[in-house]
């Protein structure tokens, strides 16, 4: 019993001092979890929420671009696409063919793929293997989808051109952002834009158009995938602003159709707001397959064909001018005073400098045809399109005041408002020096007088000419964009008009009825008629003024017979053509542009013909009644020329750039058939809104 | 004094009370209980299929506890032997045949048997053991006896090790090392074993595996490998002390939902209880632990034998040296081992033993009448 109890007793102490023991240990634990819970709650709080939150940008919706009707020229299209946050997966190969149980991806769509994740990009940015996936696709991913660490479904706004290649060297498109871009945008604003605008208004415009990136938070979990969205400091993207441009898309399809497959070129300008109506470089190609991103292979043969799809030679393109400069040599040597319209010459069809033998001939020149033109006066100069006048008359101008005189037209200078263009060449003393390294002849100067020689010019630039022309002097900056929804900060405003300084008012209206003559002057006998009569002007029922030309592409020898036949398709001439109709009251002005074409006269000036009469036509045939439609507002209108720019905007402000007249409101409906602009003046959705306008005239 | 404090505790003991007519203790089951149940409310929260497969494996659990507590102590005594055998065998079974899982082989996969972990039977079968050797033996023991006992630690121990599962090796050690604390061995031996295991640590260092080397290493410098060896650990400590003081509520805590801390419906199971409830929930839960240690070892001193006695307090020193070592290692203070926090972590064979240990407990406690 006294040995138990003690045995009991000991024990009891053990028991005692082990349990204390114990107690301080988990008061040793429970210290740590003060110091954990209380003393650094704060840091650990932190790390919790950097575990979990990610703040997300969010992308702002691009600006649309509307056409001057309202018609939409670029449009967002919502996608889904799957993507993967190459970080998060574990074993790429492996999880790609994982996908490929589930949905179709091909051999290109991974070599696409592992391209992309090859160059510098964005940390933990979802990279698209597959774009734009079938409802089909999506449903079986997310079937499928959470055995998959770094998969997503992602959706995102896929910038889509409703007229494909018919606008794309107008509008430009807009291409996926990649390492080089990463280098020089502003990270931040960025940070959830996907495409960047790449030529064209797109391009230009991108400040604009871009918008405002907006952000939120998101709960992810330990495999980065997004569980919640935390509606805690979100802040909304704001969308890009909307543009209307001076386009007229039915007229930009009508001036691709009368190219047809011919490579070329045609610009047209509305001449009392320089708005460019088309612009269109053939053959163009269809930026949409782009933006998802086209097989680098497909893109090579692109880039590679020798008919230059990619090229904007309305802008970019810059060609010998050939005789569509004739007009602007005769108005410089009327303003310079060495000619008048009575002053005649005979042109023999060859022309020497003093003291030189070399020939320069006349284009109607064959071996077996010398006569020349006869008696030319300026007037004939031009219908006739006679060399050996301008010849003589440019030399007696000189290429200091020749040139001084077309820069005022725009030669030798980029000056449209907002499209990026060539600048073409000019051709100075002091330029030749620089660029050639040799001194200015006076053999410069006569091939100069019949746009050849150095001189270069872009479609965009004769078109500008032909409308200063077509406006007796009055230059008006060219420009695409009509109107924003709201002020476009950053970029400049129009020009204001310029007169061009030299011709009187008469000089301008006798050089309109000289190029009326190119058209309309039919029936006078051997080498009396207009170079373009015969081919556009024996049916046309309005007033046009043209000029021709047809520019050399490579040098002809002395003496030597220009053979179409004999030349290479690529050394043909290229066919020019500039007109403005009508010719009294021009609404629109326009070049046309024939690579190769041979004549301008037979080649251009038809595609030309067909241009102005799909945007005149249709007016003249609605003139008659001042188009009441029923669902409009009755207004009257003065004439159907006044048709005022549609407007088709959200928001009641607008801005309108530059001289266009104020459109008038209407309540007409939208989808309406194309064929009789005049009737139908696009809607405006915010009518009661106040207008701001620009004019700048 | 301190054995008044072991004494304050409540004391229905002398009394009958219904529970004790059926074996059990009711402090002691309360605490349990609730135990059981707190952790059970963190599961529902967070998968339906731990959940039930929890209360699955508790109602087995507790059962065997009434089981276990039902069986009289001197059956005990006559199957320590049996038991110390077959745990031994199983052990041996387990590095033969045994299924690997992580790396290491510590599951039986017999067919018609639910898998389970031999080692796990160790925790009681060694205390049973050396109750057993003890029982009859001269007190304090010998040289002699300490010797026996200390081979009767070692052998299933080094098989364990074998395996190799150094962190059930060390609590499986602890529960022997118990019940020779609580035989009386003379707190010099303990010292001078202390301080002999001090000068041996360089040469048990050099004798860890590479991995259980860089589970250490880890421990004090867990930012070195943030996203590998260090994840468990960072992430553990951020959703402990992203709990602050009351939590971010049952269910709602972040860094266990949405699966940055890893093992949390096991192994790292007071993390969570640490995020989601705060120090509140983590203290009361630890108060909990030491109602149930404190009852457990009063139960221990009120045996009526010295079977009993050691029997008791060894299996209840086993229950905290798991307690402790679990929420040591999860709040960063001792290296990651595969140690489950007693009655709350997901899992059936730890709950299994635990609860039979409470039941055997209960029954040395309960069956006093027949006494010697």
């Amino acid at each position: 019993m006294e040995d138990h109890e003690l045995e009991q007793r000991a024990f009891l102490t053990r028991a005692t001092v082990v349990f204390l023991m114990a107690a301080v240990l988990m008061l040793g634990l429970l210290a740590r979890f003060v110091d954990l819970q209380m003393f650094k709650h704060d840091i650990y709080s932190t790390r919790s929420d950097e575990n979990r939150i990610l703040v997300q940008p969010l992308a702002p919706d691009r600006g649309l671009i509307y056409d001057r009707w309202g018609v939409l020229l670029a449009d967002n299209r919502p996608i889904l696409s799957l993507a993967m946050v190459v970080e998060r997966v574990a074993d790429l190969d492996e999880a790609i063919s994982d996908l490929g149980w589930s949905i179709d991806i091909s051999d290109a769509e991974i070599a696409e793929f592992k391209r992309r994740i090859e160059r510098p990009r964005r940390p933990y940015e979802p990279v698209a293997l597959k774009v734009n996936l079938s409802d089909d696709e999506v449903a079986r991913i997310r079937v499928d989808g959470h055995r998959w660490s770094g998969v997503e479904v992602v959706p995102e706004n896929l910038r889509y051109y409703p007229l494909a290649s018919l606008a794309v060297h107008a509008v430009g498109s807009v291409r996926r952002i990649d390492e080089d871009d990463l280098a020089s945008l502003d990270a931040v604003r960025y940070s959830g834009t996907k495409f960047i605008g790449r030529f064209g208004v797109e391009e230009f415009y991108e400040r604009s158009l871009h918008g405002k990136v907006g952000h939120h938070q998101v709960e992810i979990d330990v495999r980065g995938r997004v569980v919640e969205y935390l509606p805690e400091n979100k802040v909304l993207p704001v969308a890009g602003q909307n543009l209307t441009l001076h386009l007229d898309s039915r007229l930009q399809t009508a001036a691709y159709a009368a190219l047809g497959e011919r490579r070329g070129a045609i610009v047209a300008l509305d001449p009392r707001s320089g708005g460019i109506l088309a612009l269109v470089s053939n053959p163009g190609y269809d930026p949409n397959p782009f933006i998802a991103g086209i097989p680098q292979e497909e893109y090579r043969l692109l880039a590679a064909s020798p008919d230059a799809p990619l090229f904007n030679r309305a802008t970019r393109g810059t060609y010998p001018p050939g005789s569509t400069f004739k007009p602007i040599v005769a108005l410089a040597g009327l303003s310079e005073g060495v000619t008048d319209w009575e002053r005649t010459i005979i042109d023999t069809g060859e022309f020497r400098l003093p003291g030189q033998s070399r020939v320069y001939r006349d284009w109607s020149w064959t071996p077996t045809n010398t006569g020349g033109q006869g008696v030319v006066n300026l007037r004939k100069a031009i219908y006739r399109s006679s060399n050996v006048y301008f010849y003589q008359l440019g030399t007696r101008v000189g290429v200091d005041a020749l040139g001084e005189f077309a820069f005022q037209f725009g030669f030798g200078a980029a000056s449209a408002l907002d499209v990026e263009s060539a600048e073409g060449v000019l051709p100075t003393r002091t330029w030749k020096k620089g660029a050639r390294g040799e001194d200015w002849f006076l053999g410069d100067t006569v091939n100069m007088s019949i746009g050849q020689g150095l001189m270069l010019v872009t479609p965009l630039q004769l078109a500008t000419s032909a409308m200063v022309i077509a406006n007796r002097g009055r230059w008006v900056q060219p420009r695409l964009l009509l109107s924003s929804d709201a002020v476009l900060s950053g970029f400049d405003t129009p020009l204001p008009p310029v007169r061009v300084q030299g011709p009187t008012e008469q000089d301008w209206e006798m050089l309109v009825n000289s190029m009326e003559d190119v058209v309309h002057r039919g029936n006078q006998g051997f080498r009396e008629n207009g170079t373009a009569w015969w081919y556009i002007g024996r049916d046309l029922g309005y007033r046009m003024a043209g000029k021709s030309g047809s520019a050399q592409v490579v040098e002809i020898a002395q003496g030597e017979e220009y053979d179409e036949e004999e030349l290479d398709e690529r050394q043909r001439k290229h066919a020019w053509f500039i007109a403005f109709a009508p010719a009294d009251d021009p609404r629109i002005a326009l070049s046309v542009l024939v690579e190769n074409g041979g004549g301008g006269s037979s080649v251009a000036a038809p595609v030309a013909r067909e241009v102005i009469d799909a945007y005149l036509l249709p007016r003249f045939a609605s003139a008659p009644q001042p188009a009441p439609s029923a669902s409009s507002v009755a207004r009257p209108r003065s004439s159907p020329m006044e048709q005022p720019p549609p407007v088709a905007s959200a928001s009641g402000t607008r801005l309108i750039h530059g001289s266009a007249p104020q459109p008038a409101p209407s309540a007409s409906s939208v989808a309406r058939p194309r064929s009789s602009p005049m009737e139908q003046p696009p809607p405006v959705a915010g009518a009661s809104g106040t207008r701001l306008i620009h004019a700048r005239l | 004094m301190a054995s008044d404090f072991v004494r304050q505790f409540p004391l229905p003991g002398g009394s009958r009370t219904r529970l004790s007519e059926v074996h059990l203790d009711a402090l002691l089951c309360i605490a349990v209980l609730a135990v059981i149940v707190l952790g059970l409310v963190v599961h529902h929260y967070r998968d339906d299929d731990t959940f039930y497969g929890q209360m699955l494996r508790m109602s087995v659990g507790l059962s065997a506890l009434v089981a276990a507590a039902w069986v009289q102590p001197r059956q005990y005594v006559s199957w320590a032997p049996v038991v110390y055998g077959v745990s031994v065998g199983l052990l041996i079974l387990v590095l033969l045949i045994g299924t690997t899982a992580k790396g290491s082989q510590r599951w039986i996969d017999l067919p018609g048997l639910p898998q389970f972990q031999p080692s796990e039977l160790t925790k009681i079968a060694i205390p049973l053991m050396l109750a057993w050797y003890f029982h009859d033996r001269r007190l304090p023991p010998g040289l002699g006896d300490m010797l026996v006992a200390l081979g009767i630690i070692a052998v299933p121990v080094i098989l364990i090790v074998q395996q190799p599962d150094l962190g059930t090796g060390v609590l499986v050690a602890a529960s022997g090392l118990a019940v020779i604390v609580l035989v009386g061995v003379s707190w010099r031996w303990m010292a001078g074993a202390l301080a002999l295991g001090v000068a041996a640590a360089p040469i048990l260092w050099m004798s860890l595996h590479d991995y259980q080397q860089e589970r250490i290493r880890t421990l004090f410098n867990p930012e070195k490998d943030p996203l590998g060896a260090g994840w468990s650990i960072i992430q553990s400590t951020t959703a402990i002390g992203s709990g602050g003081l009351l939590g971010k509520g049952v269910g709602e805590g972040t860094q266990s939902r949405l699966d940055f801390l890893p093992e949390g419906d096991t192994d790292f199971i007071i993390a969570v209880i640490g995020e989601e409830t705060g120090f509140v929930g983590v203290l009361l839960l630890v108060i909990l632990y030491l109602v149930i240690l404190a009852r457990g070892l009063r139960l221990a001193t009120l045996a009526p034998n010295r079977f009993g006695r050691l029997l008791a307090g060894g299996l209840m020193l086993t229950f905290f040296a798991h307690v402790f070592v679990n929420i040591a290692m999860v709040c960063g203070l001792i290296p990651v081992v595969g140690v489950p926090l007693p009655l709350v972590s997901y899992g059936g064979t730890s709950a299994l033993s635990i609860l039979i240990g409470c039941g055997i407990v209960m029954s040395i406690h309960t069956h006093r009448t027949g006494r010697r």
